[in-house]
């Protein structure tokens, strides 16, 4: 039941991006992008964080980098949390160094397949 | 099954056939006794009894005929009416268009049958490798066709294969028609291969997920039982039946009293139960009067008419629709669609509606509430529904039940309930709807669809710009390679015949417009993993005949339980595409494994121990390829996904199966 929940999670994600404030990383992409894979965050975000059924857009993040490790020792919904045993605040600032290297996505008007089905 | 019960149809042993010599030997004695003292008594019987029917005594040619030792055996090498050609006679009336078997001993006879005397046709015979694919090709063919198709198994190993298909195909409400072949009389049992085939009582396996068995005895036991079986399948709720098939019973001669005597009930199928007038009133008042009145739709269309019914009751009192999507129940572009799990449409608009009309929904609970996630100690659940939120159920489910297996879920406290099917109901809830409907009510209708319009609008607003996300990542993303298959397909008759929510983050759902009842066709029932692959197969199977081109999203973990079926799909040339969901891991459990590791504050690193599908890689390209499937892959770069699906289409479209190797994201 998992994927289920994890949308209960969404709302929550956005929420906190609404009372966030800009930050900037200083953590490592290339250290980040091989964190994000190797405990798994990508299993329900996406290798781009794109989201999906499992887990939550973070790709860009909407949050800044406090706000983005707060959540992850404290989440809401069905996301797991991860204490600074498993993961220190300098594997999370790299992970989000990877996740804020991420570019925004294409828009849909440049993708045609996709922009047909506007409006229909 | 006691041979001594089966005396009427089935062929003396010598070992019974002795029985019946001792037992005249003692007959002859008695009457020899008898007749010596008749002259002393027969005056005063006959004074004092009135005339009757008497037994005459066998005579002498007749005892030394009986008595006598059995002359020497006579071979009788061959026979012109073998009992399974009678059971063919049956299982012919009842309309299957196809047999799914692995060959198997036990049903040799029958197999024969339908081979020569049926001459493979209505039923024709479909090779499997394995049984669970049998059952499941029969689910996924059922699921499109609206009826059974027939599969044979052993009583034994075959059934023990099967058996996890059965149970997906019970908790999907899907009538399978499963023979079973059996030795059931020991001294039949002509090796240790056979007494290790045989079962005392062979449906004992699967009686908890069934709806009935028998193990008929005669021929014409077999006829009734196989008859009542079918009409017990198809009577809502729909659910598989198994029938034994005796190989004594299919292999020896028919007797010349079952060829005098035996006969075939004529088949008529049950109205399905539909509710009484006044609770379709109650329900037609609680609907008109609501605020906001929300449709949960589980397994609601059994037939595409359940599909038109259900957005007639919709439009009526314009009511929000939330499908679970084990059918196609609604369509998903309707502007009533309020979202089903995905997305959290359920949530938000079970919160938010005063009467929740649920139509076939198993899991209402789980619709209706919220639990503690498993991220999270501990177990709280706490409703979703507002205060004083009226809670109308009619299922079919409640007209059938059992214990042992835990798929009902949990109870739902409701304030009305209907136990009748949901479809057969419709038509009398719409017309009572209309019935009830004031200028007033119409006008406050009309202003709540514009309302949800709106709603259902901004919605796929939103799924369309999440689309975009990852567009060009390597592994492709899920959303690509739905849009990719989409613009290939959107013009085509087309039939997604795989579930893909959540393992492809239901895109083909959020962003495709279906509405035939082929569109779409849900999932396992039972999340079975392995029943993909193959009731893929038989929903192709079934979409054959009607010219539609059936596309599969296939999961990787799935296929590698019985790909044998791909074998199958090219030996009976199926068209299909299959589409690999290739994310090299039983991923499910992977996230699930990095749940455990974060609860328990430990290793998040390792979770792909044991639910990796990978080093090495499984290459199914060369897999299809192997089994006769033509096939195109791994694609991993988005750009050669397109072509790849344009040649694929193009051998589909010759009749033949075909695959194409996708590596994705895993949801």
């Amino acid at each position: 039941m998992k994927h289920l929940l994890a949308f209960v999670l969404l709302p929550s994600c956005i929420a906190f991006s609404q009372n966030a404030t800009t930050s900037d990383a200083t953590g490592s992409v290339d250290k980040g992008k091989k964190i994000f894979m190797d405990v798994g965050c990508y299993e329900c975000h996406g290798t781009v964080g794109q989201g999906g059924a499992a887990g939550a857009r973070i790709g860009p993040p909407p949050l800044n980098a406090q706000g983005f490790i707060r959540y992850i020792r404290k989440p809401a919904g069905a996301m797991p949390a991860f204490t600074d045993k498993v993961l220190t605040d300098r594997d999370l600032t790299d992970v989000y160094a990877y996740l804020k290297s991420i570019p925004a996505p294409k828009p849909v008007k440049d993708i045609p397949i996709l922009n047909e089905l506007k409006g229909k | 099954m006691s041979k001594s019960k089966s005396s009427a149809s089935k062929p003396s042993s010598s070992q019974s056939a002795l029985g019946r010599r001792g037992f005249l030997k003692g007959t002859a004695a008695g009457a020899a006794a008898l007749v010596a003292g008749e002259a002393a008594i027969a005056p005063v019987v006959k004074a004092q009894t009135p005339a009757r029917a008497v037994t005459p005594l066998p005579g002498a040619t007749q005892i030394a005929a009986e008595t006598n030792a059995p002359p020497m055996r006579v071979d009788v090498y061959t026979t012109d009416r073998p009992g399974s050609d009678f059971m063919l006679d049956v299982i012919k009336t009842l309309d299957f268009e196809y047999c799914c078997a692995n060959p198997g001993s036990s049903f040799r006879g029958l197999h024969e049958s339908m081979v020569n005397y049926g001459k493979n046709k209505m039923p024709e015979l479909i090779t499997c490798c394995h049984e669970e694919s049998s059952v499941a090709m029969a689910h996924g063919y059922a699921k499109i066709e609206g009826k059974p198709l027939m599969v044979m198994a052993h009583g034994t190993v075959g059934l023990q294969h099967a058996s996890m298909a059965i149970y997906n195909a019970y908790a999907d409400r899907v009538p399978v028609y499963v023979v079973l072949g059996n030795i059931g009389a020991a001294e039949w049992r002509r090796t240790d291969v056979e007494w290790a085939h045989s079962v005392q009582d062979a449906a004992a396996m699967v009686r908890d997920y069934v709806k009935w068995d028998d193990n008929p005895v005669t021929l014409q036991h077999f006829a009734e039982s196989s008859v009542r079986a079918y009409k017990m399948s198809m009577t809502p709720p729909y659910e598989p039946v198994v029938i034994i098939a005796d190989a004594v019973l299919q292999e020896e001669p028919m007797s010349d009293f079952d060829r005098r005597t035996a006969r075939i009930p004529k088949l008529n199928l049950s109205q399905p139960p539909a509710s009484d007038g006044n609770s379709v009133n109650e329900i037609a008042r609680m609907l008109v009067n609501a605020e906001n009145p929300l449709i949960i739709a589980g397994r609601v269309a059994r037939t595409p008419e359940g599909i038109r019914l259900l957005v007639e009751l919709a439009e009526t009192v314009q009511a929000g629709v939330s499908d679970r999507h084990y059918r196609m129940n609604f369509p998903t572009m309707h502007p009533l669609n309020v979202g089903g799990p995905i997305g959290g449409g359920t949530v938000t608009t079970v919160a938010n509606a005063d009467v929740i009309l649920s139509l076939e929904v198993g899991d209402l609970w789980m619709a209706t509430h919220s639990q503690t996630p498993i991220n999270r100690m501990g177990m709280e659940s706490k409703p979703l529904t507002k205060a004083g939120a009226k809670i109308i159920t009619i299922y079919s489910g409640d007209l059938f039940g059992k214990s042992n297996y835990q798929d009902f879920g949990r109870y739902n406290e409701v304030d009305l309930s209907i136990a009748a099917d949901a479809e057969a109901t419709l038509p009398s809830l719409i017309e009572a709807c209309k019935k009830l409907i004031t200028p007033q009510r119409q006008r406050a209708m009309q202003e709540r669809g514009a309302k949800l319009a709106e709603s259902a609008k901004r919605l796929r607003d939103r799924d369309i710009e999440a689309a975009a996300y990852g567009w060009d990542a390597s592994p492709i993303s899920t959303a690509r390679v739905s849009m990719e298959l989409w613009n290939q397909i959107k013009t085509e008759d087309w039939s997604l015949v795989s579930e893909t929510f959540p393992f492809f983050s239901a895109w083909p759902l959020r962003l495709w417009d279906m509405n035939k009842s082929y569109h779409y066709i849900g999932g396992h029932g039972a999340y079975g993993v392995g029943y993909q692959a193959p009731a893929a197969v038989g929903a192709a199977l079934a979409n054959r005949k009607h010219g539609r081109l059936t596309v599969n999203i296939q999961t990787d973990g799935d296929l590698n339980y019985a790909p044998g079926v791909l074998w199958t799909a090219a030996h009976h040339k199926i068209p299909i595409l299959n589409i690999m969901h290739n994310k090299r891991a039983y991923h499910q459990e992977l996230m699930y494994l990095t749940d455990m590791a974060a609860r328990a504050n430990r290793g998040i690193d390792t979770a792909l121990i044991g639910t990796g599908i990978n080093d090495p890689n499984i290459d199914y390209a060369t897999l299809a390829k192997a089994y006769g499937v033509y096939s195109i892959g791994p694609i991993i770069n988005p750009i050669d996904l397109a072509p790849a699906i344009k040649k694929a289409i193009a051998a589909v479209k010759k009749g033949e199966p075909a695959l194409v190797d996708v590596v994705t994201q895993p949801r």
